[in-house]
């Protein structure tokens, strides 16, 4: 008994010092240097600066477009992931969604400047129906899009993952009792997949609170989120002190969505 | 189980051409001989060439598999071990709290990742460059291999432990021959998982990278932000054809992990 023990123990070592030093370590080292103004002295200065209008708005701002993808994501993804999970060879199918996904963020976003750009195939496309040649980069549709295209095989994999899980006899039982498709999928199969969605919405919401790459090649410094700030804050300006101020608001919020979609594992 | 309808077919048809389109626009164009992502000019070679030609590129492949594949080795193994850690705790609370930790890390933004070691390599003194870089991969690869470890050895029967313990298994012998193997499937997947963070992460590395060392992700940001180059394209359409080998490579080997499995439990 004592051997195990002692076992246990060695397994524990590498996995304690990860979480110590890289987990928590950081978490704390953000607080301790948010409290610290740009000539480095102690002040809570950059918390009052947070509360100015100027951070508030842009905070909010940063909220509704997380928002809006995790919506547009969820959107597109459920039917995909559903329609994915009744495929031959679903695995192929699931992987080669996730294939994209595997191919460099940026060069998807790279790609995007040509594809959106003014001379672009959609420009061209609406200059033939008659629309005519528009912006289209550096607008908040193009965030949007570019963000939801990036995101959607994240939001799939949890969806797919938790319709895969979903005993099929479940499906039948409702459909034996009468239950038209839609009441099936809206009192059977939406539900027994909700923590799917949660897992899929926490792997979408939080990042794109938090992107600044695309917002700087696609968005063209229109769009501000926390993450541009956050950037803007350390590699630019060089304030430490107010980037980790804004890490730490978005940690909060990282820790309230984390909250919210708590997949409830512990009541099972 | 009913056949797909045509919505159906065509629904899923339209996800994959929108998530396929830009990778093959790119790859289009690496082949267009004006330098620019439209009117496509004629057919050349010229870009790939000046991929191959250029050594400073090379590196920073380089670079990139090698933080890459040590990253995610050394990742799954403090991962695997950590797994391993979780299911071995005895009180249900410090279960909890281990794999909250475990999540803040999943679900921490990059930029937040990114600051906050900046911050920690600052604090203790490790110079940025490859050492920092690596580390900060290891370090968010790890969480990600425990998840996908976990519910293997969750689902492993306790008797299979005993069993080999009755037989006079030692430790270790419970560890590589029954435990390892049992668990190969999510060992193997966490492994990948952990490559593709490690090959697609960009803001991480963005901040902990000084000056002198440059991954591809940080390459490309910043050739982007100068513009369209079409050298990108070319070696976008190379990258893209490595991972579609390595995800047939990864496809056939699960395939056959799992073959021999199913005819155990015929047996």
């Amino acid at each position: 008994m004592r051997g195990r023990t002692r076992t246990r123990n060695i397994y524990l070592i590498p996995y304690m010092l990860w979480i110590v030093l890289f987990v928590i370590a950081p978490i704390v080292l953000i607080i301790y240097y948010s409290m610290f103004n740009i000539d480095g002295a102690w002040s809570l200065e950059n918390y009052k600066r947070f509360f100015t209008p100027v951070y508030l708005s842009m905070t909010l701002r940063s909220f509704w477009y997380a928002g809006l993808i995790t919506g547009f994501s969820l959107l597109i993804a459920y039917p995909t992931a559903y329609l994915l999970t009744k495929t031959e060879h679903k695995q192929l199918w699931l992987l080669l969604i996730i294939l994209p996904s595997w191919i460099n963020l940026l060069l998807k976003i790279y790609a995007f400047i040509g594809i959106l750009g003014f001379y672009g195939p959609v420009n061209s496309f609406l200059d033939i129906i008659g629309v005519g040649t528009r912006q289209i980069l550096f607008t908040d549709f193009s965030f949007i899009f570019v963000a939801v295209y990036i995101f959607i095989p994240y939001m799939i994999l949890p969806i797919f993952n938790a319709l895969e899980e979903l005993n099929p006899s479940l499906v039948a039982a409702a459909r034996d009792l009468g239950a038209s498709s839609w009441a099936t999928f809206r009192r059977v199969v939406f539900p027994l997949t909700f923590n799917g969605v949660k897992a899929g919405c926490r792997a979408v919401f939080i990042p794109a609170l938090s992107l600044f790459m695309i917002t700087r090649l696609i968005a063209g410094n229109r769009v501000i989120t926390l993450g541009t700030a956050i950037e803007q804050h350390f590699l630019v300006t060089q304030d430490w002190g107010m980037g980790s101020t804004i890490a730490v608001f978005l940690i909060i919020a990282m820790g309230l969505t984390m909250i919210l979609t708590e997949t409830g594992k512990k009541v099972n | 189980m009913k056949r797909m309808g045509r919505l159906s077919l065509i629904y899923l048809t339209i996800v994959f051409v929108i998530l396929y389109a830009p990778i093959f626009y790119l790859m289009y164009y690496s082949f267009n001989s004006a330098g620019t992502m439209h009117n496509f000019e004629s057919f050349t070679f010229d870009w790939y060439r000046e991929v191959f030609q250029d050594t400073r590129l090379f590196i920073i492949l380089l670079n990139t598999l090698v933080i890459a594949l040590l990253s995610s080795a050394i990742s799954t193994a403090i991962g695997v071990l950590g797994a391993l850690a979780i299911t071995r705790v005895k009180t249900k609370r410090f279960q909890n709290a281990l794999l909250t930790l475990n999540n803040v890390m999943i679900v921490s933004p990059d930029v937040i990742i990114g600051a906050s070691f900046l911050v920690l390599f600052a604090m203790i003194g490790i110079k940025l460059g490859f050492g920092s870089v690596l580390i900060s991969h290891i370090a968010f690869s790890v969480p990600i291999v425990v998840l996908m470890v976990l519910p293997n050895l969750e689902e492993m029967s306790p008797t299979l432990i005993d069993a080999a313990r009755d037989l006079g298994a030692s430790g270790w012998d419970v560890l590589t021959r029954v435990v390892i193997p049992y668990i190969s499937p999510g060992i193997f997947a966490g492994f990948f998982m952990a490559l593709t963070y490690s090959l697609d992460d960009f803001a991480v590395t963005f901040f902990v990278t000084g000056g002198g060392f440059s991954t591809l992700s940080v390459e490309i940001y910043s050739l982007a932000r100068r513009g369209i180059s079409l050298t990108i394209n070319a070696l976008s359409t190379l990258i893209f054809l490595a991972t579609l080998i390595l995800v047939i490579g990864y496809y056939f080997i699960s395939k056959q992990g799992a073959k021999p499995k199913e005819a155990e439990v015929r047996e």
